[in-house]
């Protein structure tokens, strides 16, 4: 699949917005006044940030309010009505927080509960489609849930339950990494299945339909790249983990900053991989992967 | 509303012959006119005339070669378009609602109105039937052409898809599927109509009908029934023609 950098940006900084939320709503930390407006403010920049970012890719975002409709059977659809949820909660969590000075347990507590629904909702539009078998997984949900709680606790500072987290998140990155290449094999769908031509014999693409390229190709055929995938994996995987050092060190606000920076750089090239390593199964018309 | 229906009143689809398929692409020409001129946004190119090309289609014919264990590699052209499916993964992801499965037809159709371009029930298609136009920012997919089967002001043999119409060797047949007693039924279990890819579970409308078993010219031993009057008539050659034999092996 094409990694549109809009679609990478908004599922790593929404992901991230929406994880500090998650634990501002459990009170950890619960600041108040100036200082938790700056705590939220940090928290809605990534998230609202990052759904903007995800409007880039729109072809015709005119209509962008129509897709508050379709909550029924649309992953898309119910991610949005579940941010903009998050994000009014939160808002009035955080208002009475930062001009009151007052904490309403409840409200924080179903903001927390909205912000991880929010980041599963990201997680199923790619995990529930079938014809991307590399994301038609259930790793796929739990992969973006630890990078939302994991980069949540990172950025909230609470390192206790980080140290934790953040190991986590990376050993389970690592086991997709070692793991997601058997999945398209997995789902059986060939050239043969795809044509239904194998029953006479091998089945090869004698002439493509046009010279030249065309949107399918461009958006779910994407090879350039993939030849640095393994390097890119241990990139990721090592920027991952580095947090964790960080933070066993004695604190200063300069090490949590590289922390927080090599993890989201960590993020950032495994969920470039995420999508340039996806085959979507239209490839096979193509007779390319 | 994306919620699928439980039961659409008629399958209308069509069934693609792979046996009887040129690969002459009319039904590619014919697809993208009418839908150019007709219903929706036009399906607009990019650099057409340039070093890169590419624009957006709802029919396009790929060719496979397959070879048997033995004997010749045969030619296969392979026309696709949206085969319409009773279980669409299209409709269902579609945030706005823009895209549908009519009940009345069973024809999956895109309100270009509320769309929003976001592509994923592209990505959600296995067989690559939808394509947003890189012009007007909205999804592009066959309609069935729509505005053509049920048009009143059209001659009744032009109420058909206009692939279907165009066709010049009958290869592309258009029905109800969903009626056991229609003729595009009827061929398709005459001839083993198959899914595309039914491990995917979209439950495909359309049909393909696969190539028939080719003469096996193995078995009789000879390519043409004329050869046995082509061998060498004089094998042993006499006079100058057996002189001339000799000289030319020896040189």
């Amino acid at each position: 699949m094409h990694p549109a950098p809009s679609i990478i940006l908004f599922t790593v900084l929404s992901g991230l917005g929406f994880g500090l939320m998650i634990f501002l709503g459990l009170g950890m930390p619960s600041p108040t006044g100036l200082s938790a407006f700056i705590w939220f403010a940090i928290a809605y920049i990534l998230a609202v940030g990052g759904i903007i970012s995800s409007t880039f890719h729109l072809g015709n975002p005119k209509n962008i309010l129509k897709s508050f409709s379709q909550w029924r059977t649309s992953w898309l659809s119910r991610e949005g009505c579940l941010a903009v949820a998050t994000l009014l909660v939160m808002g009035v969590y955080g208002a009475a927080l930062v001009f009151l000075n007052m904490r309403i347990p409840l409200l924080g507590y179903v903001g927390s509960a909205l912000a991880l629904a929010t980041v599963y909702g990201t997680s199923m539009i790619y995990a529930q489609l079938k014809t991307v078998p590399r994301w038609n997984h259930p790793t796929t949900s739990v992969m973006f849930i630890a990078y939302a709680v994991s980069g949540g606790a990172l950025l909230a500072g609470q390192v206790s339950l980080a140290v934790w987290f953040l190991p986590a998140a990376a050993l389970l990155q690592l086991f997709i990494f070692l793991t997601a290449d058997s999945r398209f094999s997995a789902a059986g769908s060939t050239i043969a299945s795809a044509t239904q031509l194998g029953n006479i014999g091998s089945v090869r693409q004698f002439e493509p339909p046009h010279t030249g390229s065309n949107y399918l190709m461009k958006e779910m055929i994407h090879v350039v790249g993939r030849k640095h995938a393994m390097k890119l994996q241990v990139i990721s995987v090592v920027l991952l983990f580095t947090p964790v050092l960080l933070l066993l060190l004695p604190f200063s606000h300069a090490l949590a900053l590289v922390a927080v920076l090599a993890h989201v750089a960590g993020v950032i090239v495994a969920r470039w991989l995420f999508f340039a390593q996806a085959e979507h199964v239209v490839g096979l018309y193509y007779d390319k992967r | 509303m994306t919620t699928l229906p439980t039961h659409t009143e008629k399958k209308l689809g069509l069934v693609i012959d792979l046996d009887t398929c040129v690969g002459c692409h009319a039904c590619v020409v014919s697809c993208k006119g009418w839908n150019t001129e007709n219903y929706g946004a036009p399906l607009s190119d990019q650099d057409a005339y340039g070093a890169n090309p590419s624009g957006t289609f709802l029919n396009r014919v790929h060719s496979y070669e397959v070879q048997p264990e033995a004997g010749p590699a045969q030619l296969i052209h392979f026309p696709k378009s949206c085969l319409h499916c009773d279980d669409a993964p299209c409709v269902t992801v579609c945030p706005t609602g823009a895209s549908y499965k009519r009940v009345e037809d069973g024809i999956v159709l895109v309100n270009e109105a509320d769309c929003i371009g976001c592509g994923l029930c592209a990505w959600a298609c296995p067989y690559g039937a939808r394509e947003l136009d890189q012009q007007e920012g909205v999804m592009k997919k066959c309609t069935l052409c729509v505005d053509r089967i049920y048009n009143e002001n059209l001659p009744e043999e032009d109420r058909q898809p206009a692939c279907v119409r165009t066709c010049p060797a009958g290869a592309r047949h258009f029905g109800d599927l969903g009626d056991e007693n229609s003729d595009v039924s009827k061929l398709v279990a005459e001839r083993g109509g198959v899914d595309l890819m039914p491990e995917q579970g979209t439950k495909p409308v359309n049909k393909y009908l696969p190539p028939r078993l080719k003469d096996d010219y193995t078995n009789t031993g000879d390519i043409d029934i004329l050869a046995p009057l082509l061998e060498p008539v004089a094998p042993d050659a006499k006079g100058i023609l057996g002189w001339l034999d000799k000289a030319l092996e020896k040189l």
